[in-house]
């Protein structure tokens, strides 16, 4: 496969990926914000954009619903929902004949679907329609990838841009809710903490299926045990660290690729502490600390994709 | 120009509006008896019933769209695609005038090759004074970096689209030899898919010889042209990228003939060899089908601020380690001016002489044919040498007068730049309407030929309409159509 081509697929699905949990965030808080908490409006916005990695050019200023058409329709940010959409077709377009006709439709929808939505200035209701929608859009596309699209090379390109991005962005909101939120770990929560909680739980879509585990009592470590180390729960960073050396493992049996050790062994590494560490481990290491590392692996493991399968030396490739 | 209805068809009401004039009519004689190969397909035109042919076209629409035949429309609705317009009825050639047609071409490709080769090198037909030396040199496709350089086989041109027209005698007659980097290969061959569905018991009746092999001999020809040593070679073709008007096809081509479609900063030239970036590391590239101008291949070579192309690439295929069709500089035999010799360069070459005749021509750089074209500026087609697609033409009896003015001080300051042709009466084939009426629109043809370890041409080729009424211009770009072409087995 050429590496321009597994560039393209791989940030196709890293940028819609993101699109999606930004919309989630949005969606979820916006929801919260109609409950007075002991959070004030800036508080917990300030904590959705922090969670977001404090996209540059867009500022709370003082208006909730502001801020959130900013996020979704700033044309000016790399980081609105609505540029990643167009990065995410842009790139699916330079790629258009290794991607199936349906996937390419189902993207080419969900770009006009945004693009109305900004040339349409809404309304506060309007966004709690508006916002589902895309999760909706990204979720189609992604049924219609895995069953239209071979599950070879490219699909695998698909699969490590989603879930990196995945665990990524896990362990960005993890990090933030755990300086912002979190006090003490014994403490009992309250009943606007509890909505917090919720609120951090939903944002990985985890809400129901961490009370299929621990039921309806939510304490930070069990929450924390479920968003980091589950094997099951497809939102959590062990799933999401499991599916991404799978695809690894798969591309580079599949590209013939011999420079791989370095990749191979940061990605495994990181599979195999999330594997066998315990929350116990987690709480010896500090959950801050140790989640800033997962993010660091993370980058680590970006750049050493590009390093070896798309921006490699020619001199590298030669010696080979 | 008097028109009048065929005999013994008026009362037909598909033919109401059929009308017929000086230029040849593919479908009726000049005597308005309908010519034989049409009568099986007027027949059942006329047996179906007018819905019938509206819900088959519209059928053959869906098609196309869902095919993604299409083009995109930038602008407010960013995105939006449409269908390329194209018409349902096919036109029809006979067998021997296929005959003609493909030994004509044959003779033409290989003389231009030969042509190629000797402007290249020893020079031999301008040191004899059959083409002025001037004509070559100034040619802006001239690549002088080509001196000496041995491609394989000989071999310049590998693919070429040359268009014909049909005059009033019945004559096809060359108007264009596209040699650098010839498109609508692909619409030949989706009218065709298309069509079979729409009007599969009229195809089966008619005997129509298939063009379905042109991928694979396409293939077949690149391969031959691989460079020596390299029995399995790579072969990769090389597009502009995404915003090119004819990505669809370069999409479609590389993904019949099983290749990688490549952009400039895919390849890597290291050593003068040429390698794509693959995610398994460098590959060797063999063999570049490429459909990106040679002004753009290589930044070093041509043009320094182009990034469609790969800097060393030139290099590379000076040493021979790859093998790029067409090759660099084929222009040079695709310049308008230098068109109106090609009857002397088949001559000198072949000692033959040409099957299809050229479209009568002026070389405005002669002082002679300037003064007689700048007096006749309203009668004459006037087209810029360097130009295609219907850009930079002055079309005489269509002009105001401002325009030809325009076009006389062009002329003046730049003579070189320009050549005249008489406005061609060409042949008009009947064509669909949207009320669901048969009226006659003129056509050229576009046969597609391919020169590898031989000469191949699939039997057909682009028939491209201009749709609207009394137009004559046929390129997609400014309102043509096209159609497919069906040439009979007898």
């Amino acid at each position: 496969m050429l590496s321009r081509v597994a560039e393209s697929l791989y940030w196709t699905s890293r940028y819609l990926e993101r699109a999606e949990h930004t919309v989630r965030l949005l969606d979820i808080n916006l929801g919260l914000m109609l409950d007075k908490s002991h959070t004030s409006a800036e508080r917990r916005w300030l904590l959705v954009l922090a969670a977001l990695g404090n996209p540059p050019h867009i500022k709370w200023e003082g208006d909730a619903y502001r801020l959130v058409q900013d996020l979704c329709f700033d044309a000016t940010s790399q980081a609105s929902v609505v540029n990643c959409i167009i990065a995410a077709r842009e790139n699916a377009r330079q790629v258009r004949e290794e991607i199936s006709t349906d996937q390419w439709q189902r993207l080419n929808r969900l770009f006009h679907d945004v693009s109305r939505a900004r040339a349409e200035r809404y309304s506060d209701l309007q966004f709690a329609e508006f916002l589902p929608t895309v999760i909706d859009g990204v979720h189609l596309f992604q049924g219609v990838t895995d069953s239209t699209l071979s599950h070879r090379e490219g699909w695998e390109f698909l699969q490590v841009g989603r879930f990196l991005e995945r665990a990524s962005a896990t362990a960005m909101l993890l990090d933030v809710y755990h300086r912002e939120v979190v006090r003490s770990p014994e403490e009992s929560v309250d009943a606007y903490e509890y909505l917090e909680w919720v609120g951090m739980l939903r944002s990985c879509t985890a809400f129901e299926a961490y009370c299929k585990v621990y039921t309806a009592d939510l304490t930070y470590e069990r929450m924390l045990e479920f968003l980091l180390l589950n094997s099951n729960f497809p939102h959590s960073i062990r799933y999401s660290v499991d599916q991404l050396h799978r695809s690894l493992t798969s591309v580079q049996q599949q590209s013939h690729q011999l420079n791989v050790d370095e990749l191979m062994r940061v990605s495994g590494k990181l599979r195999t502490l999330l594997g066998y560490d315990q929350i116990s481990d987690v709480f010896a290491a500090g959950p801050g600390n140790y989640l800033r590392r997962i993010l660091q692996e993370c980058h680590r493991i970006h750049d050493l994709i590009y390093e070896v399968y798309i921006q490699y030396s020619v001199q590298t490739a030669l010696a080979l | 120009m008097s028109t009048t209805l065929p005999q013994g068809h008026s009362q037909n009401p598909l033919l109401r509006e059929y009308g017929l004039d000086r230029a040849y009519d593919e479908m009726f004689g000049a005597d308005g008896e309908i010519r034989p190969q049409y009568e099986a397909l007027l027949k059942v035109l006329t047996s179906l019933p007018p819905e019938e042919l509206q819900r088959r076209k519209h059928y053959a629409d869906v098609s196309f769209l869902m095919q993604g035949i299409t083009f995109t429309v930038y602008g407010q609705e960013e995105g939006t695609e449409r269908i390329f317009p194209y018409d349902l009825l096919p036109r029809l050639i006979s067998a021997e005038e296929w005959d003609r047609i493909e030994r004509g071409l044959t003779q033409r490709i290989t003389a231009l090759n030969l042509f190629l080769h000797d402007v290249y090198h020893e020079g031999k037909i301008l040191a004899e004074g059959v083409i002025p030396r001037e004509i070559v040199y100034s040619c802006q496709h001239f690549r002088r970096q080509m001196r000496g350089l041995q491609v394989p086989r000989n071999v310049y041109v590998a693919v070429a689209g040359t268009d014909l027209l049909r005059m009033e005698n019945g004559e096809y007659v060359v108007l264009e030899d596209n040699l650098r980097v010839p498109s609508g290969v692909s619409y030949m061959l989706n009218n065709r898919r298309v069509l079979k569905r729409t009007l599969p018991h009229l195809f089966r009746s008619y005997g129509v010889r298939p063009i379905e092999n042109y991928t694979q001999a396409l293939l077949g020809t690149l391969r031959s042209l691989a460079p020596e040593g390299r029995p399995e070679p790579s072969i990769v073709l090389l597009t502009p990228g995404v915003y090119n008007s004819a990505y669809f096809e370069h999409t479609y081509l590389a993904r019949q003939m099983g290749i990688e479609l490549v952009e400039g900063r895919d390849l890597v030239v290291h050593d003068n060899i040429v390698y794509m970036r693959t995610t398994g590391g460098l590959k060797r590239v063999d063999v570049i089908y490429r459909r990106v101008d040679d002004d753009f291949i290589d930044p070093l070579s041509f043009r320094p601020d182009t990034i469609l192309g790969a800097p060393g690439l030139f290099n590379a295929y000076r040493a021979g380690n790859v093998t790029l069709a067409n090759a660099f500089g084929t222009g040079v035999a695709d310049d308008k001016a230098l068109y109106a010799y090609v009857p002397q360069i088949i001559r000198f070459y072949l000692d033959q002489d040409p099957i299809l005749n050229n479209v009568e021509t002026y070389i405005l750089a002669d002082a002679k044919h300037r003064q007689h074209a700048l007096a006749n500026l309203d009668k004459l087609v006037v087209k810029a040498v360097g130009e295609s697609g219907g850009y930079g033409m002055l079309i005489g009896p269509h002009s105001t007068k401002e325009e030809r003015e325009e076009f006389r001080q062009r002329i003046e300051a730049n003579p070189r730049n320009y050549i005249a042709q008489p406005t061609l009466a060409f042949s008009r084939a009947p064509c669909f309407q949207e009320d669901g009426s048969i009226e006659p629109r003129h056509v050229d043809l576009r046969p597609y030929i391919l020169f590898g370890d031989k000469v191949t041409i699939v039997p057909g080729g682009l028939t491209r309409v201009a749709l609207r009424k009394g137009s004559l211009v046929v390129n997609s770009s400014q309102g043509g159509g096209s159609k497919d072409t069906w040439v009979l087995r007898q």
